[in-house]
């Protein structure tokens, strides 16, 4: 057992994100919503050893499971994450995040004249490009820094 | 042509514009045939920015068709000045008519217009987005000109905002067509109608100059600066003046070029130009009617 599936041992119930890309932990969590004002155990790990990733970050969320949608823009950020979901101190779930042909919920169009940036009903989607994202509404193209785009 | 609404000219294939074309064209030859093909039906048009040519063409084509229109009116004398979203907007405007034409400074507006009605949606403009049935009217006059293949397209002008320059070069890729793109460094070709031109594959070369490439054109498609894109007025006046046309421009290009431009314009197209054989932008406007009959003729039919 290594040091690493120790510490996901410790923790009763929630979710491990392990393998996520060096220095992209806290926009994991800010993709997750928190920042610490709700009150919910959260522990980082930033730049621990990896076999296989040289570095890598692991993130601890205690009491929540994450969602589909989610994981899904998790992929996009930290593209080897491995997602461990925690009941009773078991591993119940342990998955790959998967690269979506669509995201949609989590980020912002980076256009101000988009229609999704004007108070209508409409949520921001975008295509999973191979090399970034594209709103479906104006088609603008977010292909740097797509953590900068997560809504608030 | 089986779409349920008209967004983006990218949804077009070559056998979608080939269809509306053809329909035109049967449309212009006979409009007697048209007459009573939508005797009832009524179309909504919601224009959220001022049209002229775009509104009043619609509004032609669906009373040509045996159709009538209903006008949402300006924006300050609608609901819209009381704060209603578009959406509910279009959800009502659904309940009175088989259509709705919209206009919006949005980009993305139609589409999301589209996501909450039944009934057809015309993209006429979505800020700098796109106007495909402008671009329709275009293809059916350049087929008109020139042929829709083997042919070299001149786009010039403000060729980042201009909604009709990002619907036009995306329909060209449909056929075989070299698009050559002059404008000033600060208006040149958003980002992702470049991606999107790369990835269809298409001819394209960007120029900063006319001069080199006017000889070669078949058509000229010119549209207009807008001086509120430059920050000072010495600027603008500066490349406005530079990307304009007047006789003596035309003196360099093939005697049966064929300059057009959406209008309004300015002073990019000098009067002079009006005079000459080269001259195809009204008949460009006027275009418009039997090409957007033409389109609602097939987004209103039920078969």
């Amino acid at each position: 057992m290594t040091d690493t599936e120790l510490r996901v041992s410790k923790i009763q119930s929630g979710t491990v994100i392990d393998h996520v890309s060096a220095g992209e932990a806290l926009h994991v969590l800010k993709l997750l919503g928190i920042d610490g004002t709700e009150g919910t155990t959260v522990s980082l790990g930033m730049n621990v050893p990896s076999d296989r990733m040289g570095r890598k970050d692991v993130v601890k969320v205690e009491g929540r499971e994450l969602s589909d949608s989610e994981a899904e823009v998790l992929s996009l950020i930290a593209p080897e994450a491995t997602i461990n979901i925690i009941r009773d101190y078991d591993v119940v779930e342990k998955r790959r995040v998967e690269r979506p042909t669509e995201v949609g919920g989590v980020l912002v169009c980076p256009n101000r004249e988009c229609i999704t940036n004007a108070g209508e009903p409409v949520d921001p989607t975008f295509a999973v490009l191979d090399d970034g994202l594209r709103c479906e509404y104006c088609g603008d193209l977010v292909r740097e820094d797509i953590t900068a785009h997560l809504r608030d | 042509m089986r779409h349920d609404h008209l967004l983006t000219a990218k949804q077009l294939s070559r056998a979608d514009i080939e269809t509306v074309l053809d329909r035109a064209a049967a449309f212009d030859d006979d409009p007697a045939a048209a007459a009573e093909r939508h005797a009832d039906a009524l179309l909504a048009l919601c224009f959220f920015e001022p049209s002229t040519r775009t509104k009043m063409s619609f509004e032609t084509a669906a009373k040509r068709l045996g159709g009538d229109v209903i006008d949402m009116g300006s924006v300050e004398s609608s609901s819209v000045k009381k704060g209603e979203s578009l959406a509910d907007t279009v959800r009502v405007v659904e309940g009175y008519a088989d259509g709705i034409v919209l206009r919006h400074p949005k980009q993305g507006a139609a589409k999301m217009a589209s996501e909450h009605v039944d009934v057809p949606v015309v993209n006429a403009g979505d800020g700098a987005g796109h106007h495909p049935s402008q671009t329709l009217l275009d293809l059916y006059t350049i087929r008109e000109h020139a042929g829709l293949d083997d042919i070299s397209v001149g786009i010039m002008g403000d060729l980042k905002y201009g909604r009709t320059v990002h619907s036009l070069a995306h329909a060209l890729t449909n056929f075989d067509v070299h698009q050559h793109f002059v404008s000033p460094e600060s208006l040149r070709l958003p980002r992702s109608v470049r991606y999107d031109l790369h990835e269809a594959g298409a001819q394209v070369q960007e120029h900063d100059s006319l001069d080199a490439v006017l000889p070669n054109l078949d058509v000229l498609y010119v549209t207009r600066i807008q001086r509120e894109r430059f920050p000072d007025e010495d600027e603008y006046e500066a490349v406005a003046g530079e990307y304009s046309i007047t006789p003596e421009t035309l003196e360099a290009a093939k005697d049966d070029l064929a300059v057009m431009h959406p209008l309004p314009r300015v002073d990019e197209i000098a009067a002079a130009v009006d005079d000459t054989e080269n001259a195809t932008y009204f008949e460009q406007a006027h275009n418009g009617v039997p090409v957007r009959m033409a389109l609602l003729d097939l987004l209103l039919d039920d078969d």
